[in-house]
């Protein structure tokens, strides 16, 4: 199972990490449902994560992936507050669109 | 080996773009298990043993049942989802795909520095890595111990209905 | 390495039929238990005492008319039964069904794979399971299909938590996340090397949430039929009511052999070293007294269905968060003190 190291180039990991990066700021960046702009973060973590474990691994060195296990702590943090705030959010607006968000505007 | 990593790769990047493309929230929501599922294929080729588990029960068991969860509650669907306009959605996909060019072309660029090819593949084990974790981390991972009761304590108190 | 491949395919072919098997006949034994312990017969129309009777039904539910409601999302609604199975049957390859046996010098053990990690991926499987009920209630788009699957899910997210903390205070005195070395550590001494000695708050612990994670009575919250009609299979009918019955079985059929193989020992039984028996029937007799035990805990499922009633929702939603959990802490704490000072 070790000869992934040894035969995919770890280039091939970057561009595929930035490929599903770029993905999910398209998501935040286009849609208007507050739970998929979440769901879009949440892709951009785990491209970062999976980043992270691609240079660790690459390189011999544990410390990369204690930080991937720390980023998944945080975000299932992130998760419950977040979540949280968005049902809170369709209980004063009754809908989960951002757009309605206005009200700090003028 | 390279076939697994170009077969996970392209799930991955295949349900990431339908998790953004489609309109119906739940389909979005299993569009994303898929992604998540190849991310934790990628995390067993790098012999990653415990990402890959913690990836499983994490994201998939916790984080995505959480979000299934709150669709269901909240009864949203296909119809009543909100669209951006179309010169809005056209700018998105423009900066987004400015952004992955400036990066690949970066990388590109970027000199590499030859990494040593004897690497120790056993660091992903539960062993190797609960050594660094609590020898290295220990501070803070008892942090992100009390980051989790924050976070308990600050969902309940949002989401209770009737505050006195 | 051939002989160990065609071992393999043999293995994972022949688990795979002894686990529908014992879920199939797991519903006779159910039915017959039921007549037993309500003064009664029981199904006997069947074969000699009703032994047909899980073929009948399968049958029975092989040729029913299936039906797919018009406002229901049609893949949705078949991937919901798809993956209660799949979750059911996935976390067999972890478990260590028998030592090993030797076949023309080669050793071969009865498990289909022996990861470092193997209670996380129990873990993670079981957390899963949620998605079969989730998405089939959803997709069926019926009130009570969907009050179902999200009581379906707040209680298993619920009670994963208390089985999570319960299974840390094992791992604190295992050392080690796989489930063979587990087993073998509780080898020898007549069964006093048995968790459930070491950890007896613990198993309780566990045992209570394999009850909720498998959607057993007194935890069948998710399809009372008093209140939700049928819960989240209200509006499914022929085999695809078959899948989500057979998941439960086969569910049950799973947790009775972790909790077998985690906390009674597995596949070791008393004076196992001692009977001088060669290897391969040694293997064999071990696999025998694990299924012993996983019987024994399929009637113990079973006795508590027909025993104690069910829960109402804040009664349950009290005891998963306000009494496991704090136990199951209390077990941490007591385990780490215990460790620490024979350390």
């Amino acid at each position: 199972m070790d000869s992934v190291i040894k035969i995919i180039p770890l280039n091939a990991y970057i561009i595929l990490s930035a490929v599903i990066f770029c993905i999910g700021i398209v998501g935040v960046l286009t849609r208007r449902n507050a739970i998929i702009i979440f769901m879009s973060v949440e892709l951009m973590l785990n491209a970062v994560n999976l980043l992270l474990a691609a240079f660790s691994s690459y390189s011999g060195d544990a410390n990369g992936q204690v930080f991937v296990f720390f980023i998944m702590a945080v975000a299932a943090a992130e998760v419950a507050v977040g979540l949280a705030i968005i049902v809170m959010m369709y209980r004063n607006t009754g809908s989960v669109d951002i757009d309605l968000l206005n009200k700090l505007k003028n | 080996m390279d076939k697994m990593f170009y077969f996970l790769a392209f799930l991955a990047i295949l349900s990431a773009l339908m998790v953004v493309l489609v309109k119906n929230p739940i389909h979005s929501i299993l569009y994303l298990l898929v992604t998540f599922t190849s991310i934790t294929g990628h995390y067993i080729l790098f012999n990653a043993q415990f990402l890959a588990a913690v990836n499983f029960i994490v994201y998939m068991g916790a984080i995505m049942v959480l979000f299934l969860f709150v669709i269901m509650f909240l009864n949203l669907n296909g119809e009543t989802e909100p669209q951006k306009s179309t010169l809005v959605k056209f700018a998105g996909v423009i900066s987004g795909g400015l952004l992955l060019l400036v990066m690949v072309a970066s990388f590109k660029k970027a000199v590499t520095i030859p990494l040593n090819t004897e690497v120790d593949t056993q660091i992903g084990l539960i062993k190797n890595l609960g050594m660094v974790l609590f020898k290295d981390y220990a501070l803070p991972f008892e942090l992100a111990s009390v980051l989790f009761l924050v976070a308990m304590i600050g969902a309940v108190m949002l989401a209770k209905k009737d505050w006195k | 390495m051939t002989i160990d491949i065609i071992f393999k395919l043999i293995l994972i072919a022949s688990i795979f039929g002894l686990s529908l098997v014992t879920a199939m006949y797991s519903t006779l034994a159910e039915r017959k238990f039921a007549g037993f312990f309500q003064d009664r017969l029981g199904p006997d129309r069947a074969g000699p005492y009703g032994l047909f009777q899980p073929l009948a039904d399968g049958l029975k539910l092989l040729t029913k008319e299936e039906i797919i409601p018009e406002s229901a999302n049609t893949f949705l609604f078949l991937a919901g039964p798809s993956l209660a199975m799949l979750t059911a049957c996935m976390t067999s390859a972890v478990i260590p069904w028998g030592t090993y046996i030797e076949v023309d010098g080669h050793k071969l053990p009865l498990q289909v794979a022996d990861i470092n990690v193997g209670i996380l991926f129990v873990f993670g499987v079981v957390s899963l399971g949620v998605y079969g009920v989730m998405i089939g209630g959803w997709a069926s788009n019926n009130k009570f299909s969907l009050l179902g699957a999200i009581r379906g899910a707040s209680q298993n997210i619920s009670y994963e938590i208390s089985m999570g903390l319960s299974i840390i205070a094992l791992v604190m005195i295992t050392g080690s996340l796989s489930m063979r070395e587990i087993t073998d550590q509780q080898s020898g001494f007549h069964g006093m090397n048995w968790y459930v000695i070491k950890q007896p708050l613990g198993f309780l612990i566990f045992l209570i949430c394999s009850f909720a994670e498998t959607n057993r009575t007194p935890f069948d919250l998710p399809e009372c039929e008093t209140e939700l009609v049928g819960g989240y299979h209200t509006e499914y009918s022929s085999m695809k009511l078959g899948f989500y019955l057979f998941a439960e079985y086969i569910n049950m059929f799973i947790s009775s052999a972790v909790m077998a193989t985690l906390y009674f020992g597995g596949y070791n039984f008393p004076f196992m070293h001692d009977l001088g028996l060669s290897q391969n029937v040694v293997a064999m007799l071990g696999v025998g007294a694990l299924f012993i035990k996983i019987l024994l805990f399929i009637f113990f499922f079973m006795w508590v269905r027909w025993t104690v009633p069910r829960f109402r929702y804040d009664q349950l939603m009290r005891l998963g968060w306000q009494v496991l959990i704090p136990l199951a802490i209390l077990n941490i704490i007591i385990t780490g003190g215990v460790v620490l000072f024979f350390q």
